[in-house]
């Protein structure tokens, strides 16, 4: 019934047999212990569980484990490099983007998706680019700030 | 001397984040323990039914499921679901941890699946039968009062839970000398709180050492288990509740709810730890809802736009059973309906329903955002009526700033406030009478800009001790313990449990301020049972308020220590010295002292053996206030209505908050700007619906319109300080002023765009629809 997987989350690869049904969420959080991407809905709509797979933001609790095989995933475990904060974590924290925290992991790596593909995004785009994510705390606005605040760091250069 | 930087006051960075947004906080759900079984619960698919047989057979097959529980099992082995309000003549319903015999809401659980894995426990209670017999559905709170029809509690008769009157006699003068009487239909609609995380319990059961732990999402984690302590008929010192990080509550989480004494019992019961997290369908069919009243409402009114008496006629749409506070939220609606307008008399009439639905409760401003809308929309509406400008009745009615302290005729006694002060500071930020000229330039070419304004005010941080019910067993004091340890360190245990507010930051604010030490030193602990002394916790904007006021009076204590040390130390009196810089110095000669670091050297290793001082560096503190707080400001909504779609374009919201002194300006702007998105959420977006069988329609996140990024516009904020004479730090509070002060302001906008049109009202959320409807209706008659 099982079946074998390898995925590369946040640059280690991880081979299990998972049950074909497991959701990619949970194959994070219950098999790996990455409990840093959350579970908000079951609807795909409030993106507490984004990830990136392939560089693309995805919803995980609406992905299947075996769906990802052999992608590469990144949580928001796997941002920090080398000790330091990426610059969108930077940002939220600078900018107090975050209050309870339950929605920034998937915040952040929405906002990371979204930078990619608009390095220099209006609030306009960023509030449309950030519509797949539920805040329920910041209402927000600076939420917004540290996305600007990231997009410039990350335009000087740093990452 | 060095004068290191002020804290207090300064936008400091939270030190809360660096664990969230690196994904290492942990929430109840990530807790994992070993052998630990996983709980899912079956569910009622209808609002009202009686229950026939429950058959388990089939999910009691599936490998991995331990055991199945229904009511039956439960019997005699806890307590209810406790409710601690009382109103005067209510009905208090029985409230099982389980479904007894009929099930009076979607979403009532019946029976408890425990398996080894969620994904087992949620495939063997889908296999869990159950037969109903189903029975009408009461779901209007005012026909539910009505004598007829279904009774979803039998023992009582009907479905009125109370009625109270709060008559006088000088209001009904009013009305009868007024010159007009205006009045309005409020429908408050019934909300979904909604916090990110969903409720989650984990319990454990150490048979041996009779300890009981539970972690669970909660925003009370003493009161918890106080009431879980008795439901389980635990000594309370068996148990221990610890709120790990959480996430939001907005009320909903202020709360002991079936689940939370259910997963505790599994545990002693199974001997194994047990988990059970909602899913967001549970969340939204039973976790406590918010607003739900309908309320009729008159001003009388003289000529000049006086407003000399208000009454109202309140139904209030309770749900099936009773949670922590169900019935006495709706009473602050009433308590404040007035606003910050000097209304001499108000009478009242509240009758609270049972409906087939889950209970409401507390959410974001409880009462005072129905009493500010009520406020806010009556005296737009006199404007209305008198053909004058709505600033105009404001200024008309303020109660005027040399009146503090300033008796209600509810009985409450308003702290301080400068309505006029935050209302033109929010006139001048958004251009109010040039607004208004481009208003009328615009209606000549068949556009409609709307501009609402709202100047509010609320009741928070709740209050001297009488204010709150006897069986909450607590008062509206709150805790907190300053330990300065052997290092030097400083850990501060408060009891409330902040989820997102950021104490541990403003809290390590006022300490560094206090004791001249720095940020870095100071650890702030929270939501422990088993570290923290009693506590009340994190509700109705009175962390920062009664919290920080416990915090400073141990701070105190602990300065005042330090100085008779110093005193023994340096031969001077301890009124000469002075505690700050991290030093404690003469203050006459303030190059002269001792370093705390040798203070508290004396104080712990005590080989000096000062006289008539015990070891030792700590001090625990219970503040209990003199009186509640007052916020209030001015809010103000622009947008223009397309008529042809009913849709909006925001142009600006400002809004001037006055929440007393500030500790941390980047924390209260976050309040402010969440507050706002949800008071705008209720305005705009947001509505509960249960058909007429009382089936919840808006079950899920695709039905039911929490706000996302591009639905809010961008906000303008400012502030005015006044401060509060009431407790030592000068804070009112600000975490549900925004959610108080924005939902009318909005609604007054839509009603200002339209009136050329002749539309008088739209019920809330003003979705494009409703708007378009009401259009057409009034051009219509």
């Amino acid at each position: 019934m099982n079946k074998a997987i390898e995925i590369t989350v946040n640059g280690q690869k991880q081979a299990y047999d998972v049950e074909p049904r497991l959701l990619l969420v949970h194959f994070l959080r219950d098999v790996l212990g990455l409990t840093g991407t959350h579970v908000g809905c079951e609807t795909s709509i409030c993106g507490a569980c984004t990830v990136l797979i392939d560089g693309r933001a995805v919803k995980s609790c609406t992905v299947l484990t075996v769906q990802a095989n052999g992608a590469e995933v990144t949580t928001i475990e796997g941002l920090e490099k080398d000790g330091e904060l990426h610059p969108l974590q930077v940002g939220f924290w600078e900018e107090h983007g975050l209050q309870c925290g339950y929605c920034t992991p998937g915040m952040i790596l929405a906002a990371h998706d979204l930078l990619r593909q608009k390095p220099d995004p209006t609030e306009d785009e960023i509030r449309h680019g950030l519509e797949g994510n539920l805040c329920r705390c910041t209402g927000y606005q600076h939420i917004v700030k540290a996305v600007q605040h990231a997009a410039e760091r990350m335009r000087a250069g740093s990452r | 001397m060095p004068v290191t930087p002020k804290m207090v006051g300064a936008r400091i960075k939270r030190r809360e984040d660096p664990r969230l947004i690196t994904g290492r906080a942990t929430y109840v759900d990530d807790i994992r323990l070993p052998g630990m079984l996983h709980l899912s619960l079956v569910r009622s698919m209808y609002a009202h039914a009686r229950l026939g047989a429950i058959d388990a057979t089939a999910a009691r097959a599936i490998g991995g499921v331990v055991a199945v529980f229904t009511a039956a099992d439960l019997k005699g082995q806890t307590g209810p679901v406790p409710c601690v309000a009382e109103i005067p003549g209510m009905k208090l319903p029985h409230h099982p941890i389980l479904a007894e015999g009929k099930v009076r809401h979607v979403g009532e659980p019946i029976a408890a699946v425990v398996a080894t894995s969620r994904y087992v426990a949620r495939d063997a209670a889908d296999l869990v039968e159950v037969e109903y017999d189903p029975l009408d559905a009461v779901v209007d709170p005012e026909r539910a009062v009505e004598a007829g029809g279904a009774v979803i509690h039998e023992e009582f008769g009907d479905n009125v839970a109370f009625h109270t009157e709060a008559p006088s006699p000088e209001a009904d003068r009013a009305f009868r000398e007024a010159d007009r009487v205006v009045k309005l239909r409020i429908v408050q609609q019934r909300l979904i709180p909604m916090a990110m995380e969903p409720r989650a319990t984990v319990a454990q059961w150490a048979s041996g050492d009779r300890q009981l732990t539970v972690w669970s999402s909660t925003q009370i984690p003493h009161l918890y288990r106080t009431q879980l302590a008795e439901a389980l008929h635990l000594p309370e010192n068996r148990v221990r509740v610890i709120a790990p990080e959480v996430g939001g509550g907005f009320g909903a989480k202020l709360n002991v709810y079936r689940e939370e004494i259910l997963v505790p019992w599994l545990a002693m019961k199974l001997g194994k730890p047990v988990k059970w997290t909602q899913s967001r369908r549970e969340d939204f069919a039973a976790t406590t809802h918010g607003r739900g009243q309908v309320d009729y409402v008159e001003a009388a009114v003289k000529q000049d736009g006086t407003v000399t008496a208000i009454r109202a006629k309140v139904f209030v749409d309770l749900g099936a059973y009773f949670q922590f506070f169900t019935p006495m939220i709706s009473g602050f609606s009433t308590m404040l309906m007035h606003g910050c307008y000097r209304v001499p008399a108000l009478s009242s009439e509240q009758f609270g329903a049972f409906t087939n639905k889950m209970a409401t409760d507390a959410y974001r401003g409880a009462g005072r955002p129905e009493a500010a809308f009520m406020a806010e929309r009556l005296m737009d509406e006199v404007a209305r009526e008198l053909g004058m400008d709505p600033v105009a009745v404001r200024r008309k009615n303020f109660i005027p700033k040399d009146a503090f302290p300033y008796a209600t005729p509810a009985g409450l006694t308003f702290d301080s406030g400068d309505y006029e002060k935050a209302l033109d500071k929010a006139l001048e930020i958004v251009g109010y009478d040039e607004l208004r000229k481009e208003q009328q330039e615009l209606r000549k070419q068949g556009r409609y800009l709307g501009i609402g304004v709202s100047t509010y005010l609320e009741i928070c941080g709740l209050g001297p001790s009488v204010m709150l019910p006897p069986k909450l067993k607590a008062g509206g004091w709150e805790s907190c313990t300053v330990r300065i340890e052997p290092s030097g360190a400083v850990t501060v245990l408060t009891g409330i449990s902040p989820h997102g507010q950021g104490q541990e930051t403003s809290f390590a604010q006022i300490v560094a301020d206090s004791l001249g030490v720095g940020m870095d030193e100071v650890l702030v602990v929270h939501g422990d049972t088993a570290t923290v002394q009693s506590g009340v916790g994190t509700f109705g904007s009175r962390g920062t308020a009664l919290g920080g006021s416990a915090l400073r009076m141990s701070l105190e204590k602990i300065k005042s220590k330090m100085k008779t040390i110093a005193s023994h130390m340096m031969e001077a009196p301890p009124d000469a010295l002075d505690v700050g810089e991290g030093k404690v110095f003469l203050k006459s000669d303030p190059s002269k002292g001792l370093t705390l670091a040798q203070v508290i050297d004396a104080a712990y290793n005590f080989k000096a053996g000062i006289p008539n001082i015990e070891p030792g560096l700590d001090a625990t503190s219970f503040y209990e206030p003199t009186n509640c707080l007052y916020p209030f400001g001015t809010h103000i909504a622009v947008f223009e209505v397309d008529p042809e779609t009913g849709r909006i374009q925001w142009r600006r919201y400002v809004a001037v908050d006055d929440c007393g002194n500030v500790i941390n300006p980047m924390l209260v702007e976050g309040q402010v700007h969440g507050g706002i998105a949800q008071g705008l959420a209720q305005a705009l977006y947001e509505g509960v619906v249960y058909d007429e069988n009382g089936q919840l329609v808006t079950g899920t996140l695709m039905d039911y319109a929490v706000p996302r990024a591009h639905m809010i516009p961008h906000l303008e904020l400012d502030s005015t300080v006044t401060p509060t004479p009431v407790n030592p730090l000068g804070v009112k509070g600000v975490g549900e002023a925004g959610t108080i002060g924005s939902t009318p302001a909005v609604v007054n906008a839509m009603l200002d765009a339209l009136a050329p049109l002749g539309v008088k009202s739209i019920d809330m959320p003003l979705w494009p629809e409703k708007v378009w409807r009401a259009i057409q209706e009034a051009k219509r008659s």
